[in-house]
């Protein structure tokens, strides 16, 4: 796994409070994470500020599941 | 319209005297200070650095980790004191109409460390804003009474009443009058406050409010001494179900004492300084003694509103000698002020939850920490100096005073 999978999953973990092994790449943060819009706008923002990197709000609504996020994260991040 | 009579059929404290209400109560009557230094934040460039801070108290026990960290700690104590509330009333969840349950809620700042942390948060940044999408709801002052009705689906009157320290006597008169008028059957109320930060310190040093006795923090709450010299700021919280008296019969609950009058009132005068006659807490007392229907004479003890500031403590004296006369010497009175600090909106809820227990235990609470008499108190007056005293005891009186001029008192009464 790259380090920016551990970094996003180790997020999710700590603001979702669930177990890392549900959190696969998958899991849908409101289906199956449990979290509401609130958490989701929480964890965008987690996001931008681990990786230093400002997430525009229409790219922000795309990323619904982790695996999405760990997508769009590796690829802009250094860009 | 029948009025109908209210009663008190639950209690749940959190304290800097105790985590519950069987602690603090110990607490209450061995004159116990909760005051030390103050462990929250660094506070060696503060003109005080002490408070009565909550102590060993573990959330999460009450609290799922993720649900916390998206409220204040105002909110965290509110549920922890209702918690035990409930549990105290003997409810069953399952049976009661829920939707006749309200919560109304005291408070008198809310989330202020929610707003401190996330605006220094903000301005360490370049001004772009990255504001939490929790900020506003662990910070504002409602939220406490949105949590308690989440977590047990009570569907009635819910908000949170805000008029500094005078916050939670104004819930209870509130809950008081729906109950009475039929339109609920039940609520919680109480109060709650976690203002234990750099902007509550910081502030109230600012206006002068609070003792800067920092080389002895247990004695610094010493209201009626000739050498107070400011409050000492406390936090926690209290919780009450108040109840429909039949309504707590038929389900053959325990009850502590009736709730029977609520007076409020307004000096109309300065923003923080009271009344120099103590015009307001007099005509605040004659309001509630006029709702009671009782004479002054009747009531047996007064939980003051007693802050331990110099020119507080004496007007609340001169208001009370206006009202109830050559009956005032005859009275217990009390500061618990004295051990508990002052938990600012929260202190009408501990102090309520002192009273009743006083009725039930038939022991008044002292005022702690008075050394030397005062020239301008008279000495004609029980102020329960020091140590606890045992009285025959059926109506109570808790007063509590707002910066803004706000006054709310309330009477309670052992169910005879």
């Amino acid at each position: 796994m790259s380090d920016i999978a551990q970094k996003v999953k180790n997020i999710i973990v700590e603001k979702l409070g669930v177990e890392e092994s549900e959190v696969t790449p998958e899991a849908s943060f409101t289906n199956d994470l449990g979290a509401d819009s609130l958490d989701t706008v929480e964890l965008i923002m987690e996001f931008e500020k681990e990786f230093n990197l400002p997430i525009p709000d229409d790219e922000a609504e795309k990323i619904s599941t982790v695996g999405l996020a760990i997508e769009y994260l590796e690829k802009n991040i250094g860009k | 319209m029948t009025i109908k009579r209210v009663v008190v059929t639950g209690l749940g404290a959190l304290t800097p005297i105790g985590n519950d209400v069987a602690s603090y109560w110990n607490s209450l009557t061995a004159g116990v200070s909760g005051a030390g230094p103050i462990t929250k934040f660094d506070a060696s460039k503060f003109r005080t650095r002490f408070a009565c801070e909550l102590k060993g108290v573990d959330v999460t026990q009450f609290i799922p980790r993720q649900e916390a960290r998206k409220m204040d700690a105002f909110t965290h104590y509110a549920l922890i004191a209702t918690d035990e509330a409930v549990r105290d009333s003997g409810l069953n969840l399952d049976t009661i109409d829920k939707n006749k349950v309200g919560v109304i809620w005291g408070s008198g700042i809310g989330g202020l460390k929610s707003f401190e942390d996330e605006m220094i948060d903000y301005a360490k940044g370049d001004g772009t804003p990255r504001i939490n999408p929790f900020f506003i709801v662990r910070m504002i002052a409602d939220s406490a009474s949105g949590q308690i009705s989440m977590r047990y689906g009570f569907r009635g009157t819910n908000y949170v009443t805000v008029s500094a320290c005078a916050s939670t006597n104004n819930a209870i008169i509130d809950a008081f009058n729906y109950i009475r008028l039929g339109r609920l059957n039940l609520c919680v109320v109480g109060g709650s406050e976690a203002a234990v930060t750099r902007a509550g310190i910081g502030g109230f040093n600012a206006n002068r409010a609070l003792s800067e006795r920092n080389d002895s923090p247990q004695t610094a709450s010493r209201p009626y001494d000739k050498d107070r010299d400011g409050f000492v700021l406390g936090e926690g919280a209290g919780s009450l179900i108040l109840e429909e008296y039949e309504h707590a019969q038929s389900r053959g609950a325990k009850i502590y004492a009736e709730l029977i009058g609520g007076g409020m009132s307004s000096d109309a005068y300065h923003i923080t300084a009271p009344h120099p006659d103590g015009l307001g807490a007099f005509l605040g007392m004659q309001d509630a003694l006029a709702d009671a229907g009782i004479d002054p004479t009747e009531i047996d003890y007064i939980n003051t509103h007693g802050t331990s500031t110099p020119i507080g403590d004496p007007q609340e004296l001169k208001a009370i000698y206006q009202l109830f006369g050559e009956h005032s010497f005859k009275l217990n009175i009390s500061s618990t002020k004295s051990m508990t600090g002052h938990l600012l909106g929260a202190a009408g809820a501990v102090e309520a939850i002192a009273c009743i227990k006083a009725l039930e235990h038939q022991l008044v609470p002292p005022t702690i920490n008075h050394f030397t008499d005062d020239d301008e108190i008279d000495s004609r007056f029980n102020l329960t100096f020091n140590t606890a005293q045992e009285r025959s005891m059926t109506t109570v009186m808790s007063n509590a005073f707002g910066f803004g001029g706000h006054n709310a008192i309330v009477i309670f009464r052992k169910l005879s």
